[in-house]
């Protein structure tokens, strides 16, 4: 035996005598930025120790399109459909925030039917955002079927809003002073029927495989637990700080449009991990559809847009027979409309959490300077925080539960 | 400023006399607070900044720093603003807190107050060249890899300066000077009735010393003495350029022997289906 000591004596570290232990050098790999688990253009930089990950480095900013550079050399309405495209997934829940900037500019009153109208499809933008993300998070914990049935519903979503606007996605259906175009009967029929019998159906089918599932749990319970002060710390918003415990809710604490007449219920996490965030978002879809049942119920007839003629222009079959509504129509998509001097910040609830923009006018028909406040630039930045100390697999759960969008995040 | 609220943004609870507790608070390190469509913002003294925001977290309780934006006003001594929006998730109260710096006098750095800052800080830093004081990693973040210049100034092109491809040639992606096939145009919509910055062709003499818009250069008169002058293409179809039968009739019937033929339309051929049966 002390000869086997001895051969091994000089094989040992002095510094370190323990037997046995390897000395393994941290390893850093490439996360991305072509990654499917990566929700699109994510470079990771990641410095692994084995399998744990001892820090990790997002690089961002390879969808960069400079929109707040572009909408400064835009009008006002020729900036709207700018924010469809920063988060494709969500796209009328962007529009909500820059037109409401816009009227608290203006300080103009949208006709109540008009905001009925911004509530429901804001709401249905938020099903819609939760389908892909809910579908994405449980794909990437390795559940393919309910991916491809809320996949079914998101392409009802999709339906409605190609009904409602004549696009799919990229909508610009909000405007400055109300909606764009009125809404058939037919489709707030459809919508309803779709609420009471195909939503329910097919959404609880898909998460009653999921929310029990023990492999769904080992993969998500305890993963990257995010405490009340940290999230604050953080700057989380939305679903993200619900799911850390904190009851925030833009909707029910700072109100806009008709959101102060529903009725709906704030879930907060309990344990604030990642199986917290999923199942947040879960209950958001259950009250998401409450309340568009309930604007659907109230929702009264009259104009769908402010009468403002100087900031909403005319329908066209008003204007083949006014002369005014023609001149009207030709000086706002020229020239468009002048926003009085001064700067607001309007954050609205977002599917993804606080979505802000910070409007600075002076005076003229282009804004001077538009800051967008991506939900996901906070949440991306604590990865870093949130990752430290687990496993190279528990980064899709991570990001997943984060539910980023590059369109936003890097603008 | 009216009065009654009419729009529909989302509605947040007024604070009676906060600008005076945020006065009292801050003392001399206040420059300015400025109350307008229902947001306060607070603009302080670049020195005090970190103090200012650790007072404004701690004793009144604004828990969070959602946004820091950057705005560029480059007529002012110190052009860049940088607007720091503080949300209270107890008070259900936002505040805007803003500093003046320039390019070379950095903003001292709230990192250390809230780690979420680092990236907000990075993105100012990024888009117009700010630099933050203590800000440990103050690298790019939304630019390319050796990106120069900081876009959104407004002194930065719109078009920016380099634009890149994929060379064939060197396998590489490689960067080459911004080539457009038509100049970037800038339109001015802006009515020539209500503050134009030019002056109105036909009021040089109300405002003396002006350019005169140089004169249009004479028209040359327009003739048409060929079939394409007058603007019309061929021929659409050879049987409806045809005079009619009764028209025909009229025309032979009056026909002077020295008239010249009436030029013939080109004949349209139809091109003739190509032969796929030898290909199979």
């Amino acid at each position: 035996m002390s000869d086997y000591l001895e051969k091994l004596d000089h094989l040992t570290d002095a510094a370190d005598p323990a037997p046995g232990d390897v000395t393994i050098q941290n390893y850093t790999i490439n996360f991305g930025p072509q990654h499917p688990a990566a929700h699109g253009v994510l470079r990771l930089v990641m410095e692994l120790e084995g399998e744990i990950v001892e820090r990790c480095d997002p690089h961002i900013g390879l969808l960069h399109r400079g929109t707040e550079k572009l909408i400064e050399y835009k009008t006002y309405l020729q900036a709207l459909p700018y924010f469809d495209r920063l988060d494709y997934c969500s796209p009328l829940a962007q529009e909500h925030s820059y037109v409401l900037a816009i009227e608290k500019l203006l300080n103009l009153e949208v006709p109540l039917r008009g905001q009925y109208l911004r509530v429901l499809f804001a709401e249905l933008t938020r099903i819609c955002n939760h389908m892909l993300n809910l579908g994405a998070h449980m794909m990437d914990v390795g559940a393919m079927t309910p991916n491809l049935w809320v996949f079914e519903l998101r392409e009802d979503c999709l339906n409605f809003f190609e009904r409602a606007s004549g696009a799919r996605m990229h909508s610009a259906y909000f405007r400055p002073g109300g909606v764009h175009q009125d809404v058939p009967l037919k489709l707030l029929t459809d919508m309803a029927d779709w609420l009471d019998t195909r939503l329910p159906r097919l959404f609880e089918d898909a998460i009653s495989l999921v929310a029990d599932n023990r492999i769904f749990k080992q993969r998500n319970v305890d993963i990257a637990i995010c405490s009340k002060e940290d999230a604050l710390k953080w700057g989380f918003s939305g679903p993200m700080l619900r799911a850390s415990g904190i009851a925030w809710d833009l909707r029910k604490s700072q109100p806009y449009d008709v959101y102060d007449r529903m009725e709906f219920d704030v879930p907060v996490g309990t344990r604030y991990d990642c199986y917290d965030r999923f199942m947040v978002r879960v209950e958001e879809v259950r009250q998401s559809a409450r309340i568009m049942k309930q604007c659907l119920n109230e929702m009264p007839e009259g104009p769908v847009a402010s009468l403002d003629r100087k900031v909403v222009p005319p329908k066209r079959g008003e204007m083949k027979q006014s002369m005014e509504a023609l001149i009207h129509h030709f000086k706002l998509y020229t020239e468009g409309f002048h926003v009085p001097a001064g700067e607001v910040y309007v954050g609205t609830e977002s599917p993804k959490g606080e979505f802000g923009v910070y409007l600075v006018s002076d005076g003229s028909n282009k804004p001077y300077r538009c800051k967008i406040r991506p939900t996901a630039f906070s949440h991306l930045q604590a990865t870093d925080f949130l990752m430290k100390g687990h496993m190279l697999a528990d980064i899709t759960a991570v990001l997943s539960a984060m539910d980023i969008v590059f369109g936003e995040s890097d603008r | 400023m009216n009065d009654a609220v009419l729009h529909s943004a989302p509605r947040i609870a007024q604070i009676d006399g906060l600008a005076d507790v945020i006065r009292d608070l801050l003392g001399r390190d206040v420059v300015e607070i400025v109350d307008a469509y229902g947001e306060l913002s607070v603009t302080v003294t670049r020195e005090a900044l970190a103090g200012a925001m650790e007072a404004l977290r701690d004793r009144l309780a604004y828990q969070q720093l959602m946004e820091i934006a950057g705005v560029d006003y480059p007529e002012r001594a110190e052009r860049f603003e940088v607007c720091y929006h503080l949300l209270s998730v107890t008070k259900n109260h936002r505040l805007r807190v803003k500093v003046q710096t320039d390019e070379d006098h950095p903003v001292p750095t709230v990192t250390h107050l809230w780690p979420v800052a680092g990236w907000l800080e990075r993105e100012v830093f990024d888009m117009y060249g700010v630099l933050f004081a203590g800000n440990a990693d103050l690298r790019r973040i939304l630019t390319d890899y050796g990106f120069r210049g900081h876009p959104f100034r407004k002194d930065f092109p719109l078009t920016g300066y380099v634009e890149l491809r994929y060379s064939e040639e060197q396998k590489r992606v490689v960067y080459e000077p911004v080539r457009l096939a038509q100049d970037f145009r800038s339109f001015d919509f802006m009515s020539p009735w209500e503050g134009a910055q030019y002056v109105l062709p036909g009021d040089e003499k109300v405002a003396p010393g002006a350019p005169t818009p140089p004169a249009a250069p004479a028209p040359t008169p327009k003739v048409t003495q060929k079939a394409a002058d007058t603007g019309a293409g061929e021929p659409a179809n050879k049987e409806a350029a045809k005079p009619s039968r009764a028209k025909k009739a009229e025309a032979e019937a009056v026909k002077p022997a020295s008239a010249a033929a009436p030029a013939k339309p080109k004949a349209v051929r139809a091109r003739k289906p190509k032969s796929t049966e030898g290909d199979a």
